[in-house]
C-alpha cells in the first residue's frame, strides 16, 4: 500500500502543477500580509483564498489526474490488490500533496502573521477543504467514463457549494425573514462545508459583531469549544462520505 | 470689604480654635462613633481607629470631619443605612462601608448625603452595598478615589455604585464601581465632572445619564458593562477622551445617545463593543478624534439623527462602519480615515481623491434581517458589496465621505 501512495505522490509532483499551486499559494499569502498594514485584511483575503481558489484547483485537478490514470489503475487491477486498496491510495496520494501544498503555501505565513487561534482554524479549514474537495472530485469521475462530463460536475459541484448555495440561502432568508429561522440557518449551513468553514472563522473574525442577538444564537452554536469539535466532525463527515460512495460505486463498476 | 474678610478670618480661627479632634476606639473613652456624633459640634473632627463597628445607622448632622485611620469597619448588617450625612462641609475619609441594608422604598445606602453641600467623600472603601454613595439635593460635592464593589446578580436587586440625583457643580473623580446596576448613575445633575473613574462589570449601564445638562466626563474607563454606557435627554454634555470596551451583547452599546444636542464627543475609543456609538434622536454633536476599533459596528446612527458633524476619525478593522435603518440622512461624514477605503490618492494630498460610501449594502440588510450575518464574507455577499459601491442602488446615495483621509489619523 505505501509504496502505491508513493507512486501516486510522486506521479503528482512530476507534474508540477502541485509545485506550482504551492507557488502561487506561498506569493500569495506572504504578499497579501506584506502589503496590508493590519493584518485583519490579509486574513479576510486569504480567507476568501481558502473558500474558492483551494476547492477549485483541488476538484479539477484530481478529477483530472483519476480520469489521466484511467489505464494505471487498469493495469494495477491486473496484479493481485484489492480495488479498495488501489482507490484509498490513490484518495491518500492526492489530499496529501494538496494538503502539503497548502500547508507550506498558505500555512506558514498564517502563522507568522495571523493571531494562533485564527491561524489554527484556518490552517485545519483548508485542510478540510481540501479533503473534501477530493472527495467529491473522486465522486464525480467515478459517475461517469466521459472525461469532459466528469470534469464538468467537479465544476458545478465547486460553483454550487461556492456561489448558488449562499444565493439560495439569502433568498430563503428573504421569503422567510417574518419567521424565526435562526435555527434552520444553523442547520442549512451544516450542509455547505465551505459555510461551514466560512461561518467558523467568522467567529473568531468578527466576534464583535456575532455578540448582538442572533449573532449570540449563532455563537452559541459555533462558539463553544464543543461546536468547533462538531463542526470538524461534520467537515470530516464531508470528506468520508463522498469518498465511500465513490468507492462503493468504484467496486461495483464494471472496467 | 476689609472688615468683612477681617470676621471672616476670625471667625474661621476661632473656629479652628474651639475645634476638637475626638478619638474612638477601643482604646480610648468614647468606643463608639454614635455617642461621638452626638456630642460633637461644628468643626470638630472624629478619628476612628481601626475596628469593626456595627452602630446601625449613622447620621452626621454637624459640619464635621470622620476620618478612619486604618481603614475600620463600618457594618449595616443588612439591616440599616450605613452613613446618612445631613449637614454642609462634611468630610468622611477612609473607611470601609459594607452590607447596608436592601428595601426599594427608601434605598439604604453606603453613604447618603441629603440636601447638603460642600461635602467630601474621599478614599473610602464601599463593599457589597445596596446602592454605594448616593446623593440628593447637593452642591458643589466631591466623590473621589472611592472603591466600590458589589455583587449584584440581577438589575432589580441593586441600586447604582454613585447615585446622583437632583444636583449642582459636583466633582467625581477617581473611584473604581463595579458589580452595581449602574456604575455611575446622574439624573437632573448640573454643571458637574466625572473625571477619571473606571467602571466595570456593572449589570446594567457604566454611566447613565439622564436629564443632566452642561456636564462632562473625561478620561472614564467604561469596560464590559451590561449595556454599555446610555446618555439620554440631555444637553451640552462634554465627552473627552474616555475609553468604551468590551460592551457586548444585542442591546449593549459603547456609547449609547438618545436625544441629545449640542454635545462633543471628542478623542474617545471605542474598541471591541457591539456597537461603538448608537445615535437616536441626536442633533447638532460633534464627533471629532475618536478611534473606533474592532467594533461589531462603529456607528448605528437612526435617521432620526440630524446635523452632527463626523469629523477626523479613525475607523479601524470593525466589521460594519456604520449602519442605518432609513434613507434620510441628514449627517455630515468629512475628512475620516477608513480602513475599509479602496481610492486612490493621485495629487499627493493625504485625501482620497474618490469619495467613500462608509454604509455597504450588507450592513443595510443585516440592519433588516439579522440572521443574514451568517452569510457574512461569503462569496456572493461581498459580490454584492461590490457592486452596490460602484452603483448604490439601495443605500442612501449622499451618505458619503467626500475627503476620506489615506492615512490613519495619529490619534
Amino acid at each position: 500500500m505505501n509504496r502505491i501512495v508513493k507512486f501516486v505522490i510522486l506521479d503528482i509532483l512530476r507534474n508540477k502543477i502541485v509545485l506550482f499551486y504551492t507557488l502561487i499559494l506561498a506569493v500569495l499569502s506572504w504578499s497579501v500580509f506584506n502589503l496590508e498594514d493590519n493584518s485583519t485584511k490579509g486574513i479576510l483575503s486569504l480567507l476568501n483564498v481558502i473558500l474558492l481558489t483551494v476547492p477549485l484547483v483541488s476538484v479539477i485537478f484530481s478529477c483530472i489526474y483519476l480520469y489521466n490514470s484511467a489505464e494505471f489503475i487498469e493495469l494495477m487491477l491486473s496484479q493481485p490488490i484489492k480495488r479498495t486498496k488501489i482507490w484509498f491510495c490513490l484518495f491518500i496520494g492526492l489530499v496529501f500533496s494538496f494538503v502539503l501544498s497548502f500547508v507550506i503555501g498558505a500555512g506558514l505565513p498564517l502563522l507568522v502573521y495571523a493571531p494562533f487561534d485564527v491561524g489554527l482554524i484556518m490552517i485545519l479549514v483548508g485542510v478540510f477543504i481540501t479533503a473534501i474537495f477530493v472527495a467529491l472530485a473522486f465522486l464525480s469521475s467515478v459517475f461517469t467514463r466521459d472525461k469532459a462530463k466528469g470534469i464538468g460536475i467537479a465544476i458545478m459541484l465547486w460553483l454550487f457549494f461556492a456561489l448558488l448555495f449562499d444565493g439560495m440561502v439569502l433568498f430563503l432568508l428573504f421569503q422567510f425573514s417574518d419567521y424565526p429561522i435562526e435555527k434552520l440557518m444553523v442547520v442549512l449551513s451544516a450542509l455547505n462545508p465551505i459555510d461551514l468553514s466560512r461561518i467558523l472563522i467568522l467567529m473568531h473574525l468578527d466576534v464583535s459583531a456575532m455578540m448582538g442577538y442572533t449573532g449570540a444564537i449563532f455563537k452559541h452554536f459555533f462558539g463553544t469549544n464543543l461546536a468547533i469539535s462538531i463542526v470538524f466532525v461534520i467537515l470530516l463527515l464531508w470528506t468520508i462520505v463522498p469518498f465511500l460512495i465513490s468507492l462503493i460505486k468504484f467496486k461495483r463498476r464494471d472496467l | 470689604m476689609m472688615s468683612r474678610i477681617l470676621i471672616a478670618i476670625f471667625l474661621l480661627s476661632t473656629a479652628s480654635f474651639f475645634a476638637e479632634k475626638i478619638h474612638v476606639g477601643k482604646h480610648h473613652k468614647i468606643k463608639c462613633i454614635k455617642t461621638a456624633l452626638t456630642h460633637c459640634k461644628n468643626g470638630d473632627s472624629i478619628i476612628v481607629e481601626a475596628g469593626i463597628y456595627q452602630e446601625g445607622n449613622l447620621v452626621i448632622d454637624h459640619s464635621i470631619s470622620l476620618i478612619g485611620e486604618n481603614l475600620p469597619v463600618l457594618d449595616g448588617q443588612k439591616k440599616f443605612e450605613v452613613l446618612s450625612i445631613k449637614a454642609c462641609n462634611v468630610l468622611v475619609k477612609g473607611f470601609k462601608i459594607q452590607h447596608s441594608g436592601f428595601a426599594t422604598l427608601n434605598d439604604p445606602c453606603g453613604i447618603k448625603v441629603y440636601d447638603s453641600q460642600h461635602v467630601t467623600i474621599i478614599q473610602n472603601v464601599l463593599d457589597d452595598n445596596f446602592f454605594g454613595i448616593y446623593l440628593q439635593y447637593c452642591k458643589k460635592c466631591l466623590i473621589k478615589d472611592n472603591r466600590i464593589v458589589a455583587y449584584g446578580e440581577a438589575e432589580q436587586q441593586i441600586g447604582n455604585g454613585i447615585h446622583c440625583w437632583k444636583s449642582d457643580s459636583l466633582v467625581i473623580e477617581g473611584n473604581e464601581v463595579s458589580g452595581h446596576r449602574d456604575g455611575i448613575y446622574f439624573e437632573f445633575v448640573t454643571n458637574s465632572v466625572i473625571w477619571r473613574n473606571r467602571s466595570a462589570k456593572n449589570i446594567r449601564y457604566g454611566l447613565h445619564f439622564m436629564f443632566s445638562n452642561n456636564d462632562a466626563y473625561i478620561s472614564n474607563v467604561f469596560k464590559n458593562n451590561g449595556a454599555g454606557v446610555a446618555v439620554m435627554f440631555t444637553q451640552k454634555v462634554k465627552m473627552f477622551n474616555n475609553r468604551f470596551e468590551e460592551n457586548w451583547g444585542d442591546a449593549a452599546y459603547g456609547l449609547m445617545l438618545k436625544e441629545i444636542s449640542d454635545s462633543y464627543i471628542v478623542g474617545n475609543t471605542f474598541k471591541r463593543n457591539t456597537t461603538g456609538i448608537y445615535m437616536e434622536g441626536t442633533n447638532r454633536i460633534k464627533l471629532e478624534k475618536n478611534t473606533f476599533e474592532l467594533n461589531g459596528w462603529a456607528m448605528k446612527i437612526q435617521a432620526s439623527c440630524m446635523d452632527n458633524e463626523i469629523t477626523a476619525n479613525n475607523f479601524l478593522s470593525n466589521t460594519f462602519d456604520v449602519s442605518t435603518n432609513g434613507s434620510l440622512v441628514l449627517n455630515s461624514f468629512n475628512a475620516n480615515y477608513w480602513d475599509k477605503y479602496e481610492g486612490y490618492d493621485l495629487n499627493k494630498d493625504a485625501i482620497g481623491d474618490v469619495p467613500y460610501h462608509p454604509l455597504s449594502l450588507f450592513s443595510v440588510i443585516v440592519e433588516k434581517n439579522p440572521p443574514a450575518m451568517l452569510l457574512f464574507r461569503s462569496f456572493m455577499v461581498s459580490l454584492l458589496d461590490k457592486s452596490e459601491k460602484i452603483i448604490p442602488s439601495l443605500t442612501p446615495d449622499n451618505f458619503i465621505d467626500h475627503l476620506p483621509l489615506m492615512k490613519a489619523l495619529n490619534l
